[in-house]
């Protein structure tokens, strides 16, 4: 029986995506109503998809009633649940920040590009079908692009041109490897593709080798993989706040998309190509941590180095990948929640800082002091605590549980190096700003930044009231994302359930 | 036949990847345009190069050409359709804002200068 959930997050976006484009006419108040309405529906909706994802396996969505290898399917497990509801947590909180700024007077159609936005995302999330991938790829990137640019600038177009030719070359070669793949294989169906790469003849084997690094490529342009990254600062740092910190969210689409697509193609069962990614992402990631982190330190500005520490984040979750062990993938998960949403809560805390300081902005140096600097520097010690994973917050225990997984590994000691020596940076230069932004202060000028408003306020202090919650709560969330790496890591379960999934018959 | 569509590919995705590589934004759009072509006939062959075979099934037809390749091709000629029309009308926009079209938008110096412009506008 064909199951009615994985379909649900990905039409209700779309719908909302058109009713606040009729809504356009009744004046931004109601695009913004209909765009929280739907959003929120779209976090409870997920809280479901999660629980049903939990208590009755994969289940499967059969587009139009073609069966798994012919039609386009789509799949829903609790990896894909957890991102799903991670998206909607993230959408709503930056949404909400957005109101409270006004970010959406600055033009036209920001609520309806949010709302296909996250349309796009939620698909890619539960596509089981390389191309249908690529489509919803290039819906979120076309959204993306959108967003990206939404309210003009300079800094702006220069960043958002560089982000957008990156990833249309990006798309061209991902359409280069669909094609080889489905040139050797005759089939784009994830699960189908998975079960035909053992009887890969030896002479093809090098084709489809290429064909799925060309994929990693595409892959790491998305999540910012060393030495893919040089688009990201640029990018996010100089979009708006509320975008930057949905974005948080779509270097992850390119993680998940190397957890689902070569995990799943080059499993055990792929015999000799199996485990063919590993290593590469591996080293890359603790390459493109240490790169990071140098950016952190060589930051000039708050919001640049909120865009480093994303890129750290995603480093740090490549070599979770890459370990290529149940317990490592349960680590990354947990790790992916707490850094998606502390990402996103720093690019909010800068924007906050960058308003407070006036015509001084987020640059990093000494400035008269900012109203309400008390709080603001407060909030700013919780975000930096963790982000760089101190104790006692969400960073501390995902990279404590992500050290843990990788005791034992053959590469153990590189791991942890490259981990500690990139917290530590990280660290130091979080440090460093915090002192130049709340204790250097300029008595020359006048500030000149404007006061703080409480509702903008409030969205941050929620959204990072959500690491001591995460610490609270660390035993059910790990559970939960020891449960989703289980269910992942057992590919036999998710091949067999797309195959053998019967259509709907009419009585 | 082959060897023909081969060369063709490649001439196109080297033509289209050193356009690419041009610092002003006009060749980009051209070598983006370019690598689209190519990939939309590299995704052609991958179905093996047939010719006046029927795609879809009639008591006719003798044998059949694989029909997705041309589903994907649609697909992927309307994406890059559109994604051209976007670049362009960005690349325009980068041109009237930063001055010129060079990539990388302005000269070091005038970048400085707008940030501090962009400082005192917010």
């Amino acid at each position: 029986m064909s199951s009615i959930w994985p379909v649900l997050p990905v039409l209700l976006p779309l719908i909302g995506g058109i009713l606040t484009l009729f809504a356009r006419s009744g004046g931004l108040n109601w695009q913004r109503t209909v765009n929280l309405l739907m959003t929120f529906a779209l976090l409870v909706l997920t809280v479901k998809t999660l629980m049903v994802a939990g208590d009755s396996g994969h289940q499967v969505y059969l587009l139009g009633n073609w069966l798994a290898p012919f039609g386009i399917v789509l799949v829903l497990d609790q990896l894909s649940a957890l991102l799903l509801l991670v998206t909607a947590v993230l959408a709503l909180f930056a949404l909400l920040y957005a109101i409270s700024q006004d970010t959406d007077r600055q033009g036209e159609h920001f609520h309806v590009l949010y709302q296909i936005q996250l349309f796009g995302l939620n698909g890619a999330f539960l596509t089981g079908d390389l191309f249908n991938l690529f489509v919803f790829f290039e819906v979120l990137l076309l959204a993306s692009y959108g967003l990206l640019l939404h309210g003009g600038g300079r800094l702006r177009t220069k960043g958002g041109l560089h982000y957008v030719v990156i990833n249309l070359v990006g798309s061209s070669l991902f359409l280069f490897a669909v094609g080889t793949l489905y040139g050797v294989l005759g089939t784009l169906n994830i699960a189908d593709m998975a079960d035909k790469m053992a009887t890969v003849s030896p002479a093809d084997q090098g084709i489809v080798a290429a064909a799925a690094m060309l994929l990693l490529v595409v892959f790491g342009i998305k999540a910012a993989m060393f030495p893919l990254y040089l688009w990201l600062p640029g990018a996010y740092a100089h979009t708006s706040a509320a975008v930057a910190a949905l974005f948080a969210i779509m270097t992850k689409v390119g993680l998940y998309a190397i957890v689902r697509v070569h995990g799943t193609l080059f499993g055990e069962q792929a015999g000799a190509l199996a485990g063919l990614h590993l290593d590469v992402i591996l080293w890359l990631g603790m390459l493109t941590l240490l790169l990071a982190a140098f950016g952190v330190f060589a930051a000039r500005g708050l919001k640049e180095q909120a865009a480093f520490l994303v890129l750290a984040s995603v480093a740090t979750l490549l070599i979770g990948i890459g370990m290529n062990q149940a317990q490592a993938l349960s680590a990354s998960l947990y790790y992916l929640l707490h850094s998606t949403l502390m990402g996103a809560a720093l690019f909010l805390m800068a924007d906050l800082i960058a308003r407070g300081r006036g015509s001084y902005a987020d640059r990093l140096r000494s400035a008269p002091a900012m109203s309400q600097a008390i709080l603001l520097g407060s909030l700013y010690l919780v975000a930096a605590i963790s982000i760089t994973g101190m104790p006692p917050l969400s960073g501390f225990f995902g990279k404590v549980l992500l050290l843990d997984a990788a005791l034992g590994h053959p590469l153990q000691v590189w791991i942890f190096s490259a981990i500690l020596v990139g917290s530590l940076l990280m660290m130091i230069a979080m440090a460093r700003s915090g002192s130049t932004l709340f204790y250097q202060v300029n008595t020359d000028t006048h500030n000149d930044g404007e006061a703080q408003k409480s509702s903008a306020l409030t969205v941050v202090i929620a959204l990072l009231l959500l690491s001591p919650l995460m610490v609270i709560s660390a035993g059910p969330l790990t559970s939960l994302t020891q449960q989703a790496a289980a269910q992942y890591v057992d590919s036999g379960a998710y091949i067999n359930a797309v195959l053998q999934q019967s259509a709907v018959t009419r009585e | 036949m082959e060897w023909l569509v081969a060369i063709v590919i490649g001439v196109m995705t080297a033509s289209g990847v050193y356009l690419v590589l041009r610092a002003r934004t006009f060749p980009l759009v051209l070598g983006l345009t370019l690598l689209s072509y190519a990939v939309n006939v590299f995704l052609f062959t991958m179905g093996r190069l047939q010719v006046g075979q029927a795609a879809i099934i009639s008591p006719d037809a003798t044998s059949y050409t694989d029909p997705l390749p041309q589903a994907l091709v649609l697909t992927a000629i309307v994406i890059a359709f559109g994604m051209t029309a976007f670049l362009i009308v960005l690349a325009l926009k980068a041109r009237s804002e930063l001055g010129n079209d060079h990539v990388d938008g302005m000269s070091y110096v005038a970048e400085e200068q707008s940030s501090k412009n962009k400082a005192d506008e917010s």
